[in-house]
């Protein structure tokens, strides 16, 4: 399609497109490069190297390693096992267990580590305490406050991302191609391993290097979990420093090292799942719809079954009703008993607090905010990209796609470096500080959301308009707007929902009267106010299922 | 004795009756084609012979070997039927060689190395895929990775082949060559086929016997001239090749078409049963019509497109229209004249025939 | 009714020519179609009309005015023309009425004067009833229609459309193709049609243009010109099925491929030593003997209402057809293995520079 425009208005969309991405999203990232690269004016690589070797960086930085491939090993077997449980046996209640499975999706893994925190710190956490009063053991049957405890945690709530993709390969792959091999000679058990394994093995790699990505990057559980037994990893290091410090100059230069190493690994692994998913994947995809046929478990049927839902049980269950149970007790500690509960904590933090008051609103109208903004710069960008015909627009792509590979905590340290004053702009400590560096943390998404509505968007259907006598203008409004608006909306929510349970960015950028949600839980357990951090997440919880149930009816009526 | 023996079979999916009562026999070195409508049950049927269906009823027996059972609640897995079986979509795995994809069935039951070989070796020179041997499937085109799929199948050295609309994912001038291909290697090594097409040329050209289906029924089992000469009913007459269709009256000893004279002499035979209902149906080929300068059935040309070797007139009788091809070398009058037609080959069917229902 | 008149068009894309120096008229109320193997710029030229490319040189010109090259570039919304895309593009958030209407609708046409011709345009492609149906409730065939009714409902003084039939099945290509041509005739539009595929071109055009792979036209004509009397082998060759024979001339006879056999009819008034002679699979007659070229017969194939051979014969093989009626004659049926003599009852002769030397059948 030719931009058929007349004068300047690609042009001005062009421009628009670009300083949006450069002021939110580029400046940033840059920033941080160039405080990582340059001391006193000239490039340095030797000081950053210096600051790497400190014992206490190393260290972050080995942590970050072990611990994203301890999660990411664990995350993809759990991940794959039941995926294929539940896309190829004759498990009974399939359906139930694939929408249960994605829940721990849904729930923000600090609040999770919180709670599991609450049941198996070594002392005082309910399930060793029962052991040890009840049951007569020596010790904690198991101290959260290791590295075993982390990864259990983490994979957890991060093994959905392997289970995603790999449902969705089992599902979409052409039965035919285990049928021959069925017609072959080859038993069920033989198929699954020589045949269809292998076949979605790239979906298995995606969905792994997503894993490592989201582990590596992550603030909330190492800082529950880690930070009491002194195991940091990136992150939480960057955060530690800079608050320990109230922002010092030295604190920053740990910081944005530290993000170097984080992004440049970042990248690394976004290249990597790429080059897995465009070359490695093969041509599966199905046309008819027979359906493949089951694995029949027979005598494995009711134990694995059975596997399942303690799994849930396990994960989903026990730390949700751990939260709200504690949320209601008059002190950290006491026995959970009738006699012990009260509503009074939900009720002081809801209506009395102002410091949670305020962090509830302030989530939400971030949240919205953020959704809004993203989601109208989204569009336009998006339309540069995908259907104008302007130079440069490759370094568009890039720069909307940038923020994928930049981590929480990298973009925060970046936003403190561009906005605090130094260009003019002072927004440190502001609400607005937590919004910008939202606007750059979630763009990526806005973009892909947007592009991917556009692309189905065939330009015959302009075309089409064009042909009929429409102009541009004309065309853009009557067909090219009503078919992108489902993808629009797509993308507001795809920003809504975790913008409002997020944690990593705004620990790093909030001030006295600013925090979010996240911010408010962390900080009270931090604080050591455990019944009212507990508190805290139970009502988190409520409003982000809460949130995820309407979005997904508002998709079910848009549909 | 038979290789492959389909009797009496039943398949439902809920309330629908998918097959009903389906009876086939495939003779040594037959080639069997089933043929009909998309939804008529021909590719269930194949599943319920390959084993990825079971049956509601009947039985499915390959030579003595008993395979699907309903009475007997009998069936054997499809890995233990040995068949060779060609997909729509190939079904080639990606991620194996061309060898190893033909290999395949071999290393599951265990041949000795060597043995693996030479079959594979074999095979690829049936298909003429000896020089991509090591080659990965992606790197063929459709014909290729079909080629391949059949190799596959070929490499157990089956009794009976199993095609499922193998050559529709092909490019249409391929699909000709890919055709006497596989009639060659059959012809070659002594199979059977049973093979899945809702191609009505493919099908002629290609089988010895074909099965017509309709919404589960069987229609006609007969030879290629048998179900274009002789069609059993209205449906099958109108699924293989072209058809016109005129209502004819009978009143008074002559047949009209509306108000038009159809000379008895203008038809081969006038059907005597229908004649005592009253009215009836004309059914013929275009090209089984012939012009004629006097007597016959009177028309005027409505329509006449040079589709380069055969023409094609539209013939407006009365109310009604009659199609007629002919081929560029034989004469035919041009739009606007008046004509007359005389059928040398013509079938007769009641006005409601219950095959169009 | 407007003429079409393009001269001296050139287009490249990428560093490609796509179209050298054309020039095409096409008459007032013309059927025209664009014949042409795939990537040959059939579709190129078709946007070049419609306005959503510029050529880089050459006019273009519909019916009186000057809409491209020559400084003009009238965009598409006011070329005034109706179109068809391959894909149908009927936009799949609007019902099939909202559909047909639009182009009434940005033409500010009063409410009532726009439902009426949008109801007729959508009766005139027999979708009567199924006004309110959402396209993803309709059929490939309907969804064409939809498409076409809103490429006739302003009456367009000229409709392009651009292999609008492909994605359809074989039957109700065959059966679409009639309708289209009818509904020209009746409302007399001017139609540029564009395909590969030479039987639907035969079957509705008034004049076929033939293009090549490189972009240029080979030859404008009607059907029978272009498929009796074709300018080249290309033309020969994509107007249908075609046998292809290298001949050489020794003294005053052709010789066929084998050296021994010799063209049984009257020589082509040649110049040089080598030729091809090319003919149709109806163009042969078998017989059982005679004074025809002698053949076996490699393969013979009922398919219904014909007879398909591949007979070898002078050192080539030549794929035959019959009316299979004939065939019903034991004395005129062939099998596998018989010996045949062959006629030839229509033949083309070519210059050996422009035919490929393939010999034999396609």
């Amino acid at each position: 399609m030719t931009g058929s425009f007349r004068f300047g208005t690609p042009q001005i969309l062009f421009g628009l497109a670009v300083a949006i991405l450069v002021i939110f999203v580029a400046v940033p990232v840059l920033l941080i490069f160039f405080n990582a690269l340059w001391v006193n004016g000239s490039l340095n690589i030797a000081d950053m190297v210096k600051v790497l070797s400190e014992r206490e960086t190393y260290k972050a930085l080995i942590n970050s390693l072990i611990l994203a491939s301890g999660v990411t090993v664990t995350g993809t077997i759990v991940g794959t096992f039941f995926a294929w449980l539940v896309t190829r046996t004759d498990l009974p209640y399939k359906g139930a267990m694939k929408v249960l499975f994605l829940v721990p999706f849904m729930l923000p893994s600090f609040i999770g580590a919180l709670a599991w925190k609450m049941l198996l710190s070594p002392r005082s956490g309910y399930i060793n305490r029962f052991f040890i009063e009840t049951l007569g053991f020596p010790g904690p049957i198991f101290d959260i406050y290791t590295y075993q405890g982390i990864i259990l945690v983490e994979t957890m709530y991060l093994f959905p991302f392997v289970f995603i993709q790999v449902c969705g390969a089992l599902e979409r792959m052409d039965p035919t191609l285990e049928e021959s091999a069925r017609i072959s000679g080859a038993d069920l058990f033989t198929i699954t391993r020589k045949i269809t394994i292998p076949l979605v093995a790239p979906s298995i790699l995606s969905g792994a290097l997503l894993i490592m990505l989201y582990s590596m990057a992550h603030f909330g559980t190492v800082a529950m979990l880690g930070i009491e037994a002194g195991i940091y990893n990136i992150p939480t290091l960057i955060y530690e420093r800079i608050h320990q410090s109230a922002g010092s100059f030295a604190a920053i230069r740990t910081g944005t090292v530290l993000s170097t190493v984080l992004v440049i690994a970042a990248a690394l692994i976004i290249w990597l799942q790429n080059r897995v998913l465009s070359k490695g994947r093969y041509q599966i995809i199905a046309g008819k719809s027979f359906r493949p046929t089951e694995i029949r478990l027979r005598g494995l049927r009711l134990p694995l079954l059975a596997f399942c839902i303690a799994y849930i049980g396990f994960t989903i269950v026990l730390p949700t009703t751990t939260i709200f149970l504690v949320g209601g007790l008059k002190t950290y500690g006491l026995p959970i008993a009738v006699e012990n509960m009260t509503f009074d904590n939900y009720h002081h933090i809801l209506f009395e607090w102002d410091l949670t008051r305020d962090a509830i609103w302030n989530s939400i109208g971030l949240g919205l905010a953020a959704a809004l903004i993203t989601m109208f710069a989204g569009v336009i960008i998006s339309y540069v990209i995908v259907k104008m015909k302007v130079p440069g627009k490759g370094m568009l792509e890039f720069l909307g796609m940038l923020p994928f590979s930049v981590p929480g905590s990298v973009i925060a340290l970046g936003v403190i470096l561009a906005w605090s004053g130094k260009y003019g702009v002072n927004i440190y400590n502001t609400i607005w500080i937590i919004l910008v560096a939202y606007i750059a943390r979630y763009m990526a998404f806005a973009l892909k959301a947007n592009s991917a509505a556009l692309e189905q968007v065939h330009d015959s259907l302009v075309e089409a308009a064009r042909a009929s006598g429409a102009t541009m203008w004309q065309a853009l409004r009557d067909i090219v707007i009503p078919l992108v608006r489902p993808g629009m909306v797509a993308a507001f929510f795809l920003i809504f929902l975790p913008a409002l349970r997020e944690l990593t960015v705004s620990v790093l950028l909030y001030g006295p009267t600013t925090r979010t949600i996240g911010v408010a839980i962390y900080t009270l357990n931090e604080d050591g106010e455990t019944v009212y951090a507990a508190a805290m997440a139970g009502v988190a919880l409520i409003i982000i299922v809460t949130a995820e149930v309407v979005v997904k009816r508002v998709f079910k009526i848009e549909k | 004795m038979s290789y492959l023996k389909l009797d009496a079979i039943d398949k439902r999916f809920g309330n629908v009756a998918a097959v009903s009562g389906l009876n086939l026999e495939v003779a040594p070195g037959e080639c069997v084609a089933m043929l009909g409508p998309s939804g008529c049950g021909k590719t269930t049927t194949l599943r319920m012979v390959a084993g990825f269906e079971d049956i509601d009823g009947g039985e499915i027996r390959a030579g003595d070997k008993v395979l699907s059972s309903k009475a007997k609640n009998y069936y054997l897995p499809p890995e233990k039927r040995d068949f060779g079986m060609v997909f729509q979509a190939f079904a080639v795995w990606p991620h194996l060689s061309v060898f190893e994809n033909i290999a395949f069935p071999l290393r599951i039951r265990k041949l000795p190395a060597d043995e693996i070989r030479r079959r594979v070796d074999e095979a690829l020179r049936h298909t003429n895929l000896t020089a991509l041997a090591d080659s990965r499937p992606d790197d063929l085109s459709g014909g290729g990775k079909q080629r391949i799929a059949l190799a596959r199948a070929l490499a157990i050295r089956p009794k009976v082949m199993l095609l499922d609309e193998p050559l529709s994912s092909l490019d249409p001038h391929f699909r000709e060559e890919m055709r006497f291909e596989i009639k060659d290697i059959q012809r070659r090594l002594g199979f059977s086929i049973l093979y899945v097409t809702h191609d009505q040329s493919e099908a002629m050209a290609l089988s010895d016997r074909i099965l017509v289906m309709k919404q589960g029924v069987v229609q006609q089992i007969g030879s290629p001239r048998d179900v274009y000469y002789r069609p059993a009913n209205r449906f099958v007459f109108s699924f293989i090749g072209l058809s016109s269709f005129l209502r004819v009256r009978f009143t008074g000893g002559r047949m009209q078409v509306d108000d038009l004279a159809l000379p008895f002499d203008a038809v081969d035979e006038a059907p005597a049963e229908l004649v005592g209902v009253g009215e009836g149906v004309l059914a013929v080929r275009p090209s089984d019509v012939d012009f004629v300068d006097e007597g016959g059935l009177r028309g005027t040309v409505r329509r006449r497109s040079s589709l380069g070797e055969i023409v094609d007139y539209q013939i407006a009788v009365g109310s009604q229209t009659l199609r007629v091809q002919k081929t560029r070398h034989e004469p035919g009058p041009q739009v606007g004249e008046t004509c007359g037609v005389r059928f040398a080959m013509s079938n007769w069917y009641p006005l409601t025939d219950a095959s169009e229902g | 009714m407007t003429s079409v008149r393009i001269d001296g068009l050139s287009k490249s894309f990428g560093g490609r020519k796509i179209l050298h120096d054309l020039d095409l008229t096409v008459e007032a109320g013309e059927s025209f179609t664009l014949l042409g193997p795939s990537g040959c710029g059939k579709t190129v030229l078709m946007r070049l009309l419609a306005g959503f490319d510029r050529p880089d040189a050459g006019t273009i010109r519909i019916g009186d005015r000057l809409v491209a090259g020559d400084g003009a570039d009238v965009p598409p919304d006011r070329r005034g023309l109706g179109m068809v895309f391959q894909d149908y593009a009927v936009w799949p958030h609007m019902s099939v009425a909202d559909n047909v209407a639009y182009p009434l609708k940005i033409a500010r046409t009063a409410a009532d004067e726009r439902d009426r011709r949008t109801r007729r345009a959508i009766g005139q492609v027999g979708l009567a009833g199924l006004e309110a149906r959402m396209p993803s409730q309709l059929s490939g065939g309907q969804q064409q229609r939809v498409a076409l009714a809103r490429a006739l409902v302003s009456e367009p003084s000229l409709l392009l459309l651009d292999e609008p039939l492909n994605n359809l099945d074989a039957n109700l290509r065959e059966e679409m193709r009639f309708e289209i041509r009818e509904l020209q005739q009746k409302l007399g539009i001017t139609v540029i049609y564009v395909t590969h595929d030479q039987e639907i071109a035969l079957a509705i055009a008034d004049r076929i243009g033939v293009m090549d792979e490189t972009g240029r036209l080979r030859q404008v004509g009607t059907p029978d010109d272009v498929f009796d009397r074709p300018i080249d082998a290309f033309v020969y060759r994509f107007l249908g099925v075609a046998n292809f024979v290298p001949m050489r001339r020794v003294g005053a006879t052709w010789l066929f491929p084998d050296g021994a056999a010799v063209w049984p009819g009257e020589a082509p008034g040649l110049a040089g030593e080598h030729a091809t002679f090319g003919c149709r699979p109806f163009d042969i007659e078998l017989a059982r003997d005679g004074d025809g070229l002698a053949g076996v017969v490699r393969r013979a194939s009922f398919l219904g209402a014909q007879m398909d051979y591949l007979i070898e014969a002078g050192g080539v093989t030549f794929r035959a057809a019959t009316d299979s009626r004939r065939a019903l004659d034991p004395a005129q049926r062939f099998e596998e293995g018989e010996t045949c003599r062959l006629a030839f009852r229509g033949s083309q002769w070519f210059d050996t520079a422009v035919a490929d030397i393939e010999g034999g059948a396609r």
